[in-house]
């Protein structure tokens, strides 16, 4: 039976906009606006969509690197006991920081280049109670040995590594207190292909070896379909569709998933498809079009869809679980 | 065979190095290829390969601690050729070249639009020294050149500052800030590398008919092979300064024969082909251009390398239009046609 991990509860993040001599509060950015989400133990869910869509925003809130303006984060222990997370404070959020960890889209600004490696990678260790120096560089030399790098590597600084080799040294960062959810935002996007392909590999070895649970949060779906069991699309700070990764390709219920996946460029000369190419950008997330947020950009919009927001409901396809909000589905709904 | 009278550009045997601190890196290292009228030539490679370098030096546009060491970039301009390399860089024939004839579209166009003038001003400038319209015609060619890019409002839009653009809008106006004279040849520096995949296909579809109404002559730089799926008539790819594979995209995709060509084609998932798809990454990564293999440049990270590598490959052609730099060519490509008879 599937075990939730973690339990999102309609989250919320609004930023502030200020203007004027006052710096009166005008209006809000609603970069996250509302997501319900479960990710279940030792499964690999994909967050993909435009940028701007609140992808980011949504990963940073559940570990509260921003802080939600709304709604429950829960995270669910392996022994059941579930805790709310938004409503902690800060020093009570520490145990759980062990379990919960992040890798950072760009290896370059993510990494002090006035520490060297050791230097960086100690300090988690340090406040989570591995007291002896020894005990340190054996965790630290451990885990870098099982991404491929030499135990050596440890006193040299940032700037003497490659892209790929900092992103690995950004996993080591998130493995060194053996958390059980990693949230990897845009972990191979800064990478060439051929070390994209290296990382990837060794995201899916880690997960094997240490019982992970990852949330993949990415623009790129070519990437989500090959690592994730199932996938999340984004718009406008909601979540538009979810089901599992085959599903998504195969029984494509949104038009704005479908224009998703027509526009990814695939390297495959007998599978050329026509493309549906979107008019305009993504709106502001300040001032989002009333009625269903995709409806001034989407190909199949009728007058329905400026009026009302659709909700998330649920359908089957493939006799899978497989939720979409749209007004112009044709399969039964199921409760 | 390509007709001779359809080709918009040939390079020759191109050598561009770079001195710095007395050592000297040899970004471009003998590159020779073609560009037809109406056609679209992609460049692939991984960073540092030396597909820029390659467009910027067509363009002239090199730092100072750089040169053209050897070879010849042959443009052909309606019936007499012009050797661009002997050209003064800033002199008068390379500034008349430089944005009318042949024009370039950058990677990132939040750089490389300037924040102070508008967009209109910007695309007027290249209209004012390329052309002999006057202000008002000017004004007026840079509004349609804004609508034909898709530019809402561009009666408004031609008066804002790159600031109030959005990402694909800003990639648009370069894209009309290079059309505006109607080149002949476009370099498209990874267009759509900063963009979404969403607006990248806006951007594909305008570039193709731009190909199509102009006959312009398109060189596509990238590094993700969907792309060049998607648009490539001919491909070339690149390694460490040198074409190690070129052809038509169904010579390349088809039929890959370098190492090098296969590696890249498999280490990225494809969309469809589900979860079980096998990817296997390149071992290494590129070698430290200052401390180069000594032979073939693949060598080190090629599953199949063995001793006649330490000798640098020279250039087969296999068939009319697919060339290739690998010893050990042959086993690859009969695999091909084995394939094919049985």
């Amino acid at each position: 039976m599937k075990k939730e991990i973690l339990k999102l509860r309609d989250v919320k993040v609004y930023f502030p906009v200020k203007a004027g001599v006052f710096n009166r509060t005008v209006g809000h950015v609603m970069a996250v606006d509302g997501v319900d989400l479960d990710i279940y133990r030792g499964e690999v869910l994909g967050l993909a969509g435009e940028s701007g869509c609140g992808k980011t925003t949504l990963g940073k809130a559940i570990l509260r690197l921003v802080e939600p303006t709304n709604g429950e984060v829960t995270y669910v222990s392996k022994e059941d006991d579930e805790t709310e997370l938004t409503s902690l404070e800060k020093k009570d959020m520490d145990p759980f920081r062990k379990k919960l960890q992040i890798v950072f889209q760009d290896p370059h600004s993510s990494l002090n280049p006035s520490f060297t490696i050791f230097g960086s990678l100690q300090d988690p260790l340090k406040k989570f109670g591995v007291n002896s120096k020894e005990e340190r560089r054996k965790i630290i030399g451990d885990l870098l040995e099982a991404v491929n790098m030499r135990r050596e590597y440890m006193d040299r600084y940032p700037h003497e590594f490659s892209g790929g080799q900092r992103q690995r040294i950004g996993i080591v960062r998130a493995l060194c207190l053996d958390p059980e959810l990693i949230v990897c935002d845009e972990a191979v996007s800064a990478l060439d292909v051929s070390i994209q392909a290296q990382v990837l590999q060794l995201l899916m070895q880690l997960k094997k070896d240490n019982n992970l649970t990852y949330l993949f949060i990415t623009h790129d779906l070519s990437v989500t379909e090959y690592l994730c069991d199932r996938i999340a699309v984004m718009y406008l700070g909601r979540i538009v569709e979810l089901c599992d990764s085959e599903d998504l390709y195969k029984n494509t219920l949104h038009p704005y998933s479908e224009a998703l996946i027509s526009a990814i460029p695939v390297a495959d000369l007998d599978k050329k498809t026509k493309r549906i190419v979107l008019e305009g950008d993504v709106p502001s997330p300040v001032n989002p079009p009333k009625g269903c947020p995709f409806h001034p950009r989407c190909p199949k919009a009728k007058d329905i869809c400026k009026t009302e927001v659709p909700t998330l409901k649920k359908y089957s396809t493939n006799g899978n679980e497989h939720y979409a909000s749209c007004h112009l589905i044709d399969l039964p709904e199921i409760s | 065979m390509t007709d001779k009278n359809n080709i918009a550009l040939s390079v020759k045997n191109l050598k561009t190095f770079f001195y710095t601190n007395n050592r000297c890196n040899k970004a471009v290292n003998g590159v020779s290829f073609d560009v037809e009228k109406g056609k679209t030539l992609c460049i692939v490679g991984e960073s540092g390969c030396g597909k820029s370098v390659t467009a910027a030096t067509i363009m002239q546009l090199l730092p100072t601690l750089s040169r053209i060491e050897e070879g010849e970039i042959i443009f052909h301009k309606d019936d007499k050729t012009v050797n661009i390399e002997k050209l003064e860089k800033n002199g008068k024939e390379m500034r008349n070249i430089r944005g009318s004839d042949i024009a370039m579209i950058f990677q990132d166009p939040m750089t490389a639009l300037n924040p102070v003038y508008t967009v209109g001003f910007q695309i007027s400038e290249n209209l004012k020294y390329h052309t002999n319209l006057n202000r008002k015609e000017i004004r007026e060619k840079s509004i349609s050149l804004l609508n034909d890019m898709g530019i809402p409002l561009p009666e408004k839009r031609v008066d804002e500052y790159p600031h109030s653009y959005s990402g694909g809008m800003r990639q648009r106006a370069m894209i009309a800030m290079a059309m505006a004279c109607n080149p002949k040849i476009l370099i498209a520096d990874e267009p759509t590398t900063a963009l979404d995949v969403t607006i990248q296909a806006q951007i594909f579809e305008l570039m193709e008919k731009l190909k199509e109404e102009n006959d312009t002559a398109i060189i596509l730089i990238t590094h993700d092979m969907g792309v060049v799926a998607e648009l490539a008539d001919n491909v070339a790819v690149m390694y460490m300064g040198n074409i190690v594979e070129a052809g038509t995209a169904d010579d390349v995709l088809r039929r890959p024969t370098h190492p090098y060509t296969k590696a890249l084609l498999e280490s990225v998932p494809v969309l469809g082909r589900g979860k079980n798809q096998d990817i296997n990454p390149i071992k290494g990564s590129t070698p430290d251009p200052y401390n180069r293999p000594v032979g073939c440049q693949f060598a080190p990270r090629c599953n199949w390398q063995t001793e006649s590598c330490d000798v640098m490959p020279e250039i087969t052609q296999i068939n009319k239009t697919h060339q290739i730099r690998c010893h050990k060519y042959e086993q690859f490509f009969e695999k091909y046609d084995e394939k094919r008879n049985s």
